[in-house]
Order: C-alpha cells, then structure tokens, then sequence
C-alpha cells in the first residue's frame, strides 16, 4: 500500500529544489568548492620555508652545510645576506620565516677538530611552522655533523669503523607520504554531509513558515511524522549524492584511495545522517526564519569541526574538551570514513563509533520529533 | 439546517494578552458569516483558532459535529482554509499546486483529475494551467487559494480577509464563486475589512479585543441606529463637517464620499436637522439636502467602536 501523501509531498520538495537555483547550488557546487579549498589550503606539510642566510665564513666548508640544507625540502634558501640586521628586517616583515648565522671561525674551528656552532633564529608566530622547522634544522645539522665526524675517523685511519649503534627504521602505514589531502578529504566528506543536510533541512521546514504554506499544510490531514519525512527524504538523497560526489573528486583528484566497502560506507553515513537531519530538525523547531536557521546551524558547526578531531588532534586537546567531544556525531564518523577508506577497515572494528552514532541519531531525532508540532504556536 | 460550525467559548492569548477572549458562534449549512473588527480584533486567531492551527487555551470546537481538539485530522477534513497570505508554492504550477494538495487530501489521481479540471473552471484559472503561482496575479492567487481550499470538496470554509488586494471585477466573480458554494449548502465563515461584502452575508459579528460586540443579520444590526444616522449634502463641506461636529446632539460625523453622515442621540433627527440648517444659514453654507437614512453596517461599526472606548 503506497503512502500517496507522503510520496507527493517528497516529490513537491523534488520539485521545488530542481527549480530553485540556490538550493542546487549549495548542493552540488559549494561540495566540490570547499573540497578544493581544503584540499589544498588546510594542510599541515611544512614545505619550502623562506630562510635567510647570514654566511660570515664564506668557505667550502660553510657551503657544504648550506648544500646539505638545500637538499632537504624543509627550507627554501631563498636570501643570502650581508648583516645582522637586514635578517631581522626580513623575518619582521614575515618575508623569512628563519635565519641562519654562520659565524667568521666556521671552517678554522672544524679544521682544528673543534665544535663549530651555527646560530639558527627561528619566526615563533606561527607554532606548527616553527616547531617543525626547529626539528627539521636539528635534524639537518645532526646529520651533517654526523658526516663529518665519520670523515674526521676515517682521516685517523678508521676507515670503514664507524657504524651507528641504534638505526630507527620508521614506516607510515596508510599515507606513507603524510599528504594532509588524503587525511583531509575524508573529513570533508563528513563536514559537508553534516552542513548540508542540517542547514537544508532546517531551511526547507522553516520556509514552509515564513512563506505561511505551513498554515495550508496544516489543515490537511498529513501526520506530523509524515511531514518530517516528507521535507527529510530529499535532502538524504541529496546529501548521500554530494558524498558520492566528493569522494568521486577526492580519489580522483586528490589520490584518496577506497580501501575498504564503499557499501558500508554508505550505510553508516545513513547512520550519520540521521543525527545531521534530527540537528537540521531540532533547528527548525527554534527558528523562526530561514536566517535564523542558517545562523542556528552555523553555529553548531563551530563546535562540531574544532572538537571532531577534524583540524586538530583530539589527544591533544584539554580531558575536559576531550570529554565534550564523545558528544559530537562527527568525532565518530571521521574514525568510521578514515578508517574505511585509508585502512580498509571493516564494521567489525567500529562497533564502538557505530553505536555511538546511532545513539546520537536516535537521541536527537526523537527529541526534535517530539518538539515538532503541526501547528503555528 | 445542521450546524457545521460551533465554536464555545474560546479563548486564547499570546504572552499573557488575550486575542481571543469568551468567543462563541454557531455557523449552520448554506450560512456564509462574516466577521469583522479593526486590526488585531482577534479575527485571524479566531480562524487559525477554528481550523486547528493554533491550540485553543480554553473552549470547545466542533466542526459538523465532530470534535477539532479529540478527532483533529477527522475534523480537518471537513474544512477548506483561505488564509490571509498567500500560502501556495510559488515553484509549483496551479495544476501542480492543486495536484499537490489534492493528494496530501487523499484524493487518488482517478479522482482529482477531474476535479481539478471543474474546479480549475469553477474559479476560472482554466488557462493557466500550467503557470507556475509565483508569475499570478493577486486576484488570481487569491483564486488559486480558494481552489486549493476547495478541491476535496469540503463543508465548511473559512475565508480569511479573502478579497483584500483584489480589484473590484475579481471580488465580483469572487463572490460569484461564494454563493454557488452556498447553494450547495457549504457553510462559509469569512473575515473581512469590507462592510459592503459584510452586508451581503446572512450574518455578521462584530469583533473588538477578542470578543463579540454585536452578532446578528445586517438588519437587525443596522436596527440599533434607525432614524439616527442623517445624510447631508452641501458646500463648502468642510464648514460644514465642523457646524455638524459642534451640534450637541450630533455624536459623530464622517464622511461617505461627496456626503456627510451624521449620527445622533436618540430621537433628535428633527431638532438637528432644524439647527443644522438655521447654522448653514448664518454661515453663508448652502444644503442641497438633510435627511434621516437608513444605516449602514459601517455607522454601526463605527458607534460600536465609539461606544466600547466610553465603556
């Protein structure tokens, strides 16, 4: 037995979002635009540092160093100078983000067998720039102090002696190049699920008030569940395409790869919507205008991406903040889609984050069902 | 005649003001009552009130017997709703407006075909068809509403300030529509600022701060003023205008086009008219003419408002 209310009012919604350029915009444009703008801008790879060198040594020795700093990516030698002073004019007006000092007795102090230093400065306005360019200098220098150690032996005659004692043999499972895209692009999928459907959601029901067709709705006999539904079902479809979309872009595109079931992934995205749909619900429930609902959900969403472990690491964060996290629907669904899609994980290693979700969505759901009324007051 | 509407003793208030205040009414079959008052009398709250938009703080409803606050969407099917704005999908054509609501009604497409077809006739939007609502013109929105309002064929409906925006051919056909419902036996409860369309129903309530002032057919409401509203005719009006105010027996003048109606204490037309003319006299004012007419809805409205600011 077809439900023939609740099927014309989701083709009613069909009809208006292919009809209203503003929805489909959001829809399928802003996806794929935000993808690109955080796929390349919200990256964490410190690359090509601007450092500015001050070589008062001027020798073979001092080039040698300088050549091996070449060599790694981390810094960019891009200014050679010829005082003190113009280094600070330059990390001042933030075109160096570090400097290097090499003193006048570089060479001499190595050809005596003694320990030469180098004054390294770094710019500290920007922490994840400077602490990785403060480990990446350290690295650099230590290992080119080791090669010079190893050459000071083997001139003594221990030729072929010298081999380190403790070898770190790293392996990054997953990204083995650490590319933030591949991390990030996931996590856009999550966000944009979680915007799109809560703000169109929220949107579509509170437009039914300010245009006062909610007051023609409610004298007809459509249920209040069937409503919900009704305005919802669209926006699933919607939001399940835009996810389809992404990753399409994000494999494509940004090289993420789909290790695990895209089938499973789908599922518990419908899991995660579900909570996404009850926020857009709950929302339209307080709202009055489509204004106010936009700016509602925004401001849901602050707190959603700086406590999912979307930008930034949630072990890092404060016990308290951590605390507040195990709330946020996002948090779970990023551990599900990264561990989809980068490890290959199945459901079974979920459970966990699969429970929460659905908690969440039952929750939230209810709650914003509850508070619905087919009514003006 | 069955009653199709009955309301008792409604109330209900937004933030502690009340809109609606004590209010009754009995509407039967075939009756089309008009309410009216001044803005924020309580009328669109009595109608939203009435079809189960709004949650009555008090009272009962029973719409052709069957109770609104127990059986709400049994109830609801027996009403069709004009509200006060436009409250059909601009994206939507007329058809697919009609299809839309038609559905939602529980119409199946074997059924609402034809029907929006007749109805789409009986309003005449026939030939708009397949405009979409947002390109419509005031009036034919309005008609647009009212064929949405009507298309599951409802026995009671409400009509809230259907004709406003709407120029007077439109209102005209308007009507026409109205009276056929009528005949049909479709009782009508409409609200509106026009005391010409007020006049033409079977019954009119007066409605100030939610509650009902006077109830009754024109006549018997137009009876309250008998031989106490007079019309004057004559130049320069404004002097006119302020002689009439400054009599003491003349409670109220105002202006009906090119002509002045006085309204008066009772039993003092004789005595007005007698002064009135000795003053125009003595002012070098010339009357065409001074004399007793018979009231309209407006002159009542008017007293009533007057009288409730004194009480």
């Amino acid at each position: 037995m077809r439900n023939t209310r609740l099927f014309s009012l989701i083709r009613k919604e069909f009809i208006q979002i292919l009809r209203d350029p503003r929805t489909l915009y959001i829809t399928f444009a802003i996806p794929v635009i935000q993808l690109f703008l955080l796929g390349y801008t919200a990256t964490t790879d410190v690359r090509n540092i601007p450092l500015a060198v001050f070589d008062l040594s001027r020798s073979p020795a001092s080039r040698r160093l300088l050549d091996a700093y070449r060599a790694a990516d981390y810094f960019n030698l891009a200014f050679d100078l010829d005082s003190e002073d113009e280094m600070r004019t330059l990390i001042d007006a933030g075109d160096a983000r570090a400097g290097m000092i090499i003193p006048p007795d570089y060479a001499e102090k190595l050809l005596a067998n003694e320990t030469a230093s180098v004054y390294f400065v770094l710019d500290g306005s920007d922490p994840n720039v400077a602490s990785t360019s403060l480990a990446a200098a350290e690295l650099i220098g230590q290992t080119h102090s080791t090669t010079l150690v190893i050459e000071r032996l083997e001139r003594r005659g221990l030729t072929g002696a010298f081999e380190p004692a403790v070898e770190v043999r790293s392996r990054v499972w997953y990204n083995p190049d650490m590319e933030s895209a591949i991390f990030m692009v996931p996590a856009m999928i999550g966000i944009i699920l979680q915007l799109l459907t809560s703000l169109l959601t929220a949107t579509a029901i509170v437009r039914e008030r300010e245009r006062g067709t909610i007051e023609q709705l409610i004298v007809t006999p459509i249920r209040p569940w069937e409503l919900i539904v009704g305005k919802i079902t669209p926006y699933v479809a919607l939001a399940l395409f835009d996810m389809l979309e992404v990753l399409l872009v994000g494999t494509l595109w940004f090289g993420v790869p789909i290790r695990g079931s895209l089938g499973l992934l789908v599922a518990l995205s419908g899991l995660f919507l579900l909570g996404s749909l009850g926020i857009g619900l709950m929302v339209s429930t307080f709202a009055k205008t489509q204004q106010e609902a936009t700016m509602l959900t925004y401001f849901t969403m602050l707190p959603t991406i700086f406590l999912s472990g979307f930008f930034f690491p949630l072990a890092a964060m404060p016990p308290a903040l951590q605390a507040v996290s195990h709330v946020i629907p996002l948090r779970y669904y990023l551990i599900i889609i990264r561990s989809i899609l980068l490890k290959g994980a199945g459901a079974e290693l979920l459970t966990n984050e699969i429970f929460a979700l659905a908690i969440f969505g039952i929750l939230v759901m209810g709650i914003a069902a509850l508070r619905f009324r087919k009514r003006l007051d | 005649m069955p009653v199709m509407i009955q309301a008792q003793n409604l109330r209900r208030s937004f933030s502690g003001k009340p809109a609606v205040d004590g209010l009754s009414l009995s509407i039967e079959a075939g009756e089309i009552y008009a309410l009216v008052g001044p803005d924020g009398a309580g009328k669109t709250t009595t109608l939203r009130l009435l079809c189960g938009a709004l949650q009555p703080d008090d009272g009962q409803i029973h719409l052709a017997g069957i109770d609104l606050l127990r059986q709400t969407e049994h109830a609801r099917a027996q009403i069709g709703y004009l509200p006060q704005r436009f409250s059909l999908y601009g994206e939507l054509t007329v058809l697919e407006n009609l299809r839309f609501f038609a559905e939602v009604r529980g119409l199946p497409s074997s059924d609402w075909v034809p029907r929006s077809e007749e109805i789409l006739e009986f309003v005449g939007l026939a030939e708009f068809a397949d405009r979409r609502a947002e390109a419509l013109s005031g009036g034919m929105r309005q008609k647009l509403g009212l064929a949405a309002a009507l298309v599951h064929q409802p026995n009671i409906l409400l009509l809230d300030e259907p004709t406003g925006g709407v120029d007077p051919v439109t209102r005209q056909s308007f009507w026409q529509l109205l009276i056929r419902l009528l005949r049909q036996g479709v009782a009508v409860l409409i609200s509106t600022p026009y005391m010409d369309e007020a006049s033409r129903c079977n019954r009119v309530g007066f409605l100030q701060h939610g509650r009902m002032l006077v109830e009754g057919t024109p006549a018997e409401i137009v009876a309250h003023l008998q031989g106490r509203v007079l019309e004057l005719v004559g130049r320069p009006r404004r002097l006119l205008e302020q002689l009439a105010a400054a009599d003491p027996q003349v409670e109220n003048a105002h202006s009906f086009g090119d002509r002045l109606h006085l309204r008066l204490a009772p039993a003092s037309a004789d005595a007005v008219m007698q002064r009135l003319t000795e003053a125009a006299r003595e002012h070098a004012a010339t009357i065409d003419h001074i004399r007793p007419v018979r009231p309209g809805l407006e002159d009542v409205f008017l007293d009533l408002l007057e009288g409730s600011h004194v009480a």
